[in-house]
């Protein structure tokens, strides 16, 4: 078993882990990583503030079915 | 003249989310906004040829929903007469004591901290206008909806490590775009 990963495989673990999808030995591989590599551990810090302000801002958005309906209707009223 | 121009039938994907977390703020009911952006999308079309092409498209539908919302209050008020107004907070004869109703409004989130939040998330949606169709469909279904990635890879056919590369660009452009219009 590899211990050191590239950049890559870091980032990668790392949106894994925003959607809480990385595994722990993912996880692990990743925090070896992020102790000697600069660049990850600003792309990390980067990535979980952007998920830090999707949890308290909390957008709203419209369902599917709701956006169809809106479709529809405008676009007879287009084609009138 | 400007150089903007039109383009109704994109304006349900583009804008739709937009303009429902401008209103939903407002107006706080869900059957209520979805109205109000219906109408105002079909407004807009009713009006195409008033558009002067100085602002932006989603500026210029914006304003169409300000007068919107302003009309919705308007007709509200109208039947104010019939409105009901309960108070039960010190009703010694209610049946049941409600711990919760004696909680303290949290005393960290104040109306500026609300305001911030509205704010952002227009920010937010704001940027997710730059990504392109798919990539913006994707992240939404990701992040704001969490689906299962295996769901959202059948839907789009596609592998997950395909769809690992579309949130890691989408994630990316984000990142990039709030950087330059929020931090």
């Amino acid at each position: 078993m590899k211990v050191y990963i590239k950049c890559d495989e870091a980032n990668y673990t790392c949106d894994k882990n925003q959607y809480k999808d990385a595994s722990l030995w993912g996880k692990i591989k990743l925090n070896i990583h992020l102790i000697y590599c600069a660049a990850c551990r600003e792309y990390t810090a980067r990535n979980t503030k952007l998920t830090k302000i999707f949890e308290t801002s909390k957008p709203k958005i419209l369902g599917r079915e709701q956006k169809e309906k809106m479709q529809k209707a405008l676009l007879k009223e287009i084609s009138k | 003249m400007g150089t903007e121009k039109l383009f109704p039938d994109t304006w349900v994907a583009r804008y739709a989310d937009y303009l429902y977390n401008y209103t939903i703020v407002r107006v706080n009911d869900h059957e209520v906004a979805q109205d109000l952006i219906s109408e105002t999308f079909l407004a807009g079309l009713k009006s195409k040829d008033n558009f002067k092409g100085e602002a932006s498209e989603r500026t210029w539908l914006i304003s169409i929903l300000k007068r919107k919302i302003i009309d919705h209050y308007r007709k509200k008020k109208s039947r104010k007469g019939k409105a009901e107004i309960r108070m039960s907070y010190s009703d010694e004869d209610a049946e049941g004591d409600w711990l919760e109703q004696r909680v303290k409004d949290p005393f960290d989130k104040t109306a500026e901290d609300t305001m911030q939040n509205e704010e952002l998330g227009l920010a937010i949606l704001g940027c997710m206008d730059k990504l392109n169709e798919k990539q913006a469909a994707i992240f939404k279904m990701k992040t704001i909806d969490s689906f299962d990635t295996e769901a959202i890879c059948n839907e789009f056919n596609i592998t997950p490590s395909n769809l690992w590369v579309i949130i890691h660009r989408a994630r990316k452009s984000m990142a990039d775009c709030l950087e330059t219009n929020w931090f």
